[in-house]
């Protein structure tokens, strides 16, 4: 459905009721409608509205296309990339769970090694610091500058000898409290540790206000070039020897836990690779083991389709995948059966039909040839005899055609007919149709009119057929047509060709127009029998017109004549999806009526651009000779006949609007006769105005 | 006017219909019911022309049509019951000039022997050239590089017909009216399958036509020589 069709039809949504204009409270962006369009493409399947968005998803679907197929159409593929996706899932999540709890425990152990080794570190300074000042008290005066000096001194010392225990497995770093750094008593640190980067504030702050040891966890920074770890930093203020409390940090890196946490790491990466890997490869058999089996039945099952009924499938073992294939073969072994016993029928029947052919055939030219024998002598017998003998030899031929077209039918019965397709102009098998019919044409004081015969009218199709198709038409046009003139028209257009016969004469009531290709039917049993025929002609046109995928559709009205149009595909393998001829022709009464209302012009919007493909189809001199029957096209003049637009294929034809009085009924002949034949009950005032309108053939 | 004419025919009782027809036409009819005795009666009687019944006990028409072929030009006119493409076909394929298809009138049957009986009779010494072939229309020889090419009379009458007029491009029904002699083009069948059979004697490679060529959704004409 596009845009604009989506837009005039009512009630679809919140589009429709939409009103038109600026947006009432000026709320609503332009985007707003820009998201409804994707909303509405993306919600409802199909990209409809703007061909930009349209193009652009095209675009990114375009090389993306071959491998959806893929998807699509391989089971395999599906689901072991199923699995691989699932299974990498699962070894993923596994992964984290193992190595947190890992790391928790490596964690754990590291902390406690590290606080007790940090406790043992701060009583030792704190033993330091009073051996220290024991010693100091006796041969220093506290008053004097010296003691820091010693302080100083101590506390480098004491750094080292506090580090060197713990063989770079810890570092040791000492700060002044609260930042000061006066008196000489700077930050020292262990190694090329940068305590200022090492120690966080928020831990020095806490030390600062407690005397209780507190733990942090940190990143160890060096000023040396070596890179920069995660660690542990514990603190606790201690004493120095003069009584002045300080920091004294221990920092504990994690060098040996990360590493052992990278190879749990690695470890575990290489088994979930390997698992996953695994799982798909084990994924794959398993499916092939089910797939495999299923491609085997499909590819049978297709030459099966394809006709080779003697395929069976392998059945091995007796799991679920041998039941299937023993009821596909059961089910191909009946099939099978039917087709072998209907071809068998069919052939008999073929059979019967040629024999019977022959049977009767043979004496009936004994019969037929003695009658002429008698026929020629007539004039030495008694009236009496001579009549029988002009009765006979008539009869016969009445028995002749009767059994010919018995015959012809029996064999479209039996699908024996063959059609021979060859590219023919049909202006030919038309003139000659036409030229056999004159002497049926005088006699009845018709005239029979050709129109559209200026430019090759050529098809692929099977001549004798064909002529056969229209002498029935041209002769039974002539026969019913009341002594009016009779039209032949031809045209071409798209891959179609077509031929419609217009009679003017009593024309078909309404319904009539589908039951004129039934066999033996006759429009008025009470007169039809003097003008012969066998009933089967229009029957056997119909299957004619059907062998070669082509229509042979009927239109009439009560009085107003009726028109008969053959629509044959330009080449024979060709589906036809109209026909260059509208079925109802512009001077029915109908069209005129509309034609009177004003409406003609709306009826035929493109009348005038859609007909160039198509041979002009109003020779000149047409409305003199039509319009001399004043009753039944009074207004000829003024409608030149061209091509309906609706009758030709692959037009919007649908769309176009039509008047109220009916008119939307009539569609282009394809879905028209599908629609006419689907509801002959249609009834009330409509079907007055329709006229019968019909269609056979596909 | 020669009319001497072999009826091979199992129904007796149209045979003797035909018979009556015959004479009354001023023919000679002579008779034979079995397919197996044809060949022998047609080396005895030697008809100017045979009519023969498709369907027969013992030899089938076809076949009896293939071996009077095998030995002679003689114009053949199959009498069939079938007018089904496939048995029509097969039949002019053995060799069958024309063929009727039952029930006929008896003038219709007349006037098809007559058509064929008729060419035989107005020799013309005339020399024509198609292709690379040499038609002695008097002497009724084809020949190419000096080696004469066996054709039936129709045949030769099919090649004589293109080569008269070489310019011109022949519809089937216009050849099935100056050969065959209908007036109403009766079925352009009998066009194709001569026209394939003519080719298949005359032809260096049947597959690519060089002395009939078809033009394509009109007929056919002669090949430039």
């Amino acid at each position: 459905m596009t845009r604009d069709s989506a837009a005039s039809a009512p009630g679809s949504g919140a589009r429709a009721g939409r009103p038109v204009g600026p947006e009432p409270s000026g709320r609503k962006p332009a985007g707003s409608r820009f998201g409804r369009v994707l909303e509405s493409g993306l919600l409802h399947g199909g990209v409809q509205g703007s061909p930009v968005l349209r193009l652009f998803m095209r675009w990114v679907r375009r090389p993306l296309l071959p491998v959806m197929r893929l998807w699509r159409r391989n089971i395999q593929l599906r689901i072991v990339a199923t699995t691989l996706l699932m299974s990498l899932g699962v070894v993923l999540l596994l992964g984290f769970v193992v190595i947190g709890q890992v790391r928790n425990g490596l964690l754990d152990a590291k902390v406690k090694a590290a606080q007790s080794q940090a406790t043992g570190g701060f009583t030792a300074a704190k033993q330091k610091a009073e051996e220290a000042a024991s010693t100091n008290g006796d041969d220093t005066t506290p008053a004097d500058g010296r003691p820091s000096q010693n302080v100083i001194q101590w506390m480098s010392e004491l750094v080292k000898s506090l580090s060197s225990g713990g063989q770079s497995a810890f570092d040791v770093v000492t700060l002044p409290m609260g930042g000061e750094s006066g008196s000489g008593r700077g930050p020292r640190a262990s190694g090329t540790v940068n305590w200022a980067a090492s120690v966080p504030e928020s831990l020095r702050e806490r030390i600062d206000g407690d005397t209780a040891a507190a733990q942090s966890y940190t990143r160890i920074v060096y000023n040396s070039d070596q890179a920069s770890q995660p660690g542990l930093v514990i603190g606790k203020q201690v004493n120095d020897p003069n009584g002045e409390p300080y920091q004294l940090y221990y920092l504990f890196p994690f060098t040996q836990e990360e590493k052992s946490l990278s190879l749990v790491r690695g470890t575990l990466a290489t088994a979930g690779l390997f698992v996953v890997v695994l799982l798909g490869a084990i994924a794959w058999l398993v499916v092939r083991q089910v797939v495999t089996p299923v491609r085997m039945a499909a590819s049978i099952v297709e030459r099966l389709s394809a006709g080779r009924l003697q395929e069976r499938m392998k059945v091995t073992g007796e799991d679920d995948i041998a039941r299937l294939g023993e009821a596909f073969n059961k089910m191909a072994q009946n099939l099978q059966l039917k087709i072998s016993q209907l071809e068998d029928l069919s052939r008999m029947q073929r059979r019967f039909v040629s024999d019977v052919s022959h049977e009767l055939r043979t004496p009936l030219t004994t019969v037929r040839m003695a009658a002429d024998v008698i026929h020629d002598a007539r004039v030495d017998f008694d009236p009496v005899t001579a009549r029988s003998a002009e009765l006979l030899a008539d009869q016969l031929d009445r028995f002749e055609t009767l059994l010919a077209d018995l015959l012809e039918i029996s064999r479209f019965d039996a699908g024996a007919a063959a059609l021979e397709a060859e590219p023919i102009d049909l202006r030919e098998v038309v003139r000659r149709v036409v030229s056999g019919a004159e002497p049926l044409a005088e006699r009845k004081g018709t005239r029979i009119r050709l129109s559209g015969d200026q430019q090759p009218v050529v098809a692929e199709a099977d001549a004798r057929r064909v002529e056969r198709v229209l002498r029935n038409l041209v002769v039974n046009a002539v026969e019913h047509g009341e002594g009016r003139d009779v039209v032949v028209k031809l045209a071409a257009a798209g891959g179609a060709v077509a031929v419609a016969v217009r009679d003017y004469g009593v024309g078909l009531k309404p319904g009539e127009a589908t039951r004129v290709f039934s066999r033996f039917w006759r429009a008025d049993p009470a007169r039809a029998r003097t003008t012969g025929g066998t009933g089967l002609g229009l029957s056997i046109a119909l299957e004619d017109a059907r062998l070669h995928g082509g229509w042979l559709q009927a239109w009439g009205e009560p009085g107003g004549g009726s028109q008969f149009r053959l629509t044959l595909p330009r080449t024979a393998d060709e589906p036809l999806r109209g026909s260059p001829i509208p079925l109802e022709p512009a001077d029915s009464r109908r069209n005129h009526g509309l034609q009177d209302a004003g409406l003609g012009d709306t009826v035929r919007p493109h009348g005038t651009d859609k007909a160039v493909g198509v041979p002009a189809q109003a020779p000149p001199g047409q409305a003199s000779t039509v319009s001399a029957r004043g009753p039944i096209t009074p207004r000829q003049a003024t409608v030149a006949p061209t091509a309906d637009p609706t009758a030709l294929p692959g037009n919007g034809a649908r769309v176009v609007p039509r008047p109220v009085s009916g008119a939307a009924r009539r569609q282009d002949g394809g879905t028209a006769s599908g629609a006419a034949a689907n509801r002959p009950e249609e009834a009330g005032p409509e079907e007055s105005s329709r006229q019968g309108e019909a269609s056979r053939g596909r | 006017m020669k009319g001497r004419v072999l009826v091979v025919d199992d129904d007796t009782a149209l045979a003797e219909m035909l018979g009556i027809v015959l004479r009354g036409e001023g023919f000679e009819p002579s008779f034979v019911a079995d397919g197996d005795k044809a060949l022998a009666a047609f080396r005895e009687t030697k008809p100017d022309l045979v009519l023969l019944d498709l369907m027969l006990p013992g030899r089938d028409g076809i076949e009896v049509c293939r071996l009077i072929r095998a030995e002679s030009g003689v114009p053949i006119v199959m009498l069939t019951a079938k007018s089904d493409t496939v048995d029509v076909v097969v039949g002019l394929e053995s060799g069958a000039d024309d063929y009727i298809v039952k029930p006929f009138k008896p003038k219709e049957l007349v006037a098809r022997i007559r058509a064929r009986l008729r060419r035989s009779e107005e020799p013309a010494p005339e020399q024509l050239a198609i292709g690379d072939l040499v038609i002695d229309v008097a002497g009724h020889s084809v020949k190419r590089d000096g080696q004469s090419i066996a054709l039936t009379p129709l045949e030769f009458d099919l090649l004589v017909a293109l080569a008269r007029k070489p310019w011109q491009v022949f519809t089937r029904e216009v050849l099935l009216e100056q050969v065959w002699g209908y007036r109403h083009a009766a079925d352009t069948r009998l066009v194709n399958v001569h026209v394939q059979r003519l080719r298949s004697k005359v032809e260096k490679d049947p597959e690519k036509p060089e002395i009939v060529v078809t033009v394509r959704g009109v007929g056919y004409k002669a090949g430039p020589s």
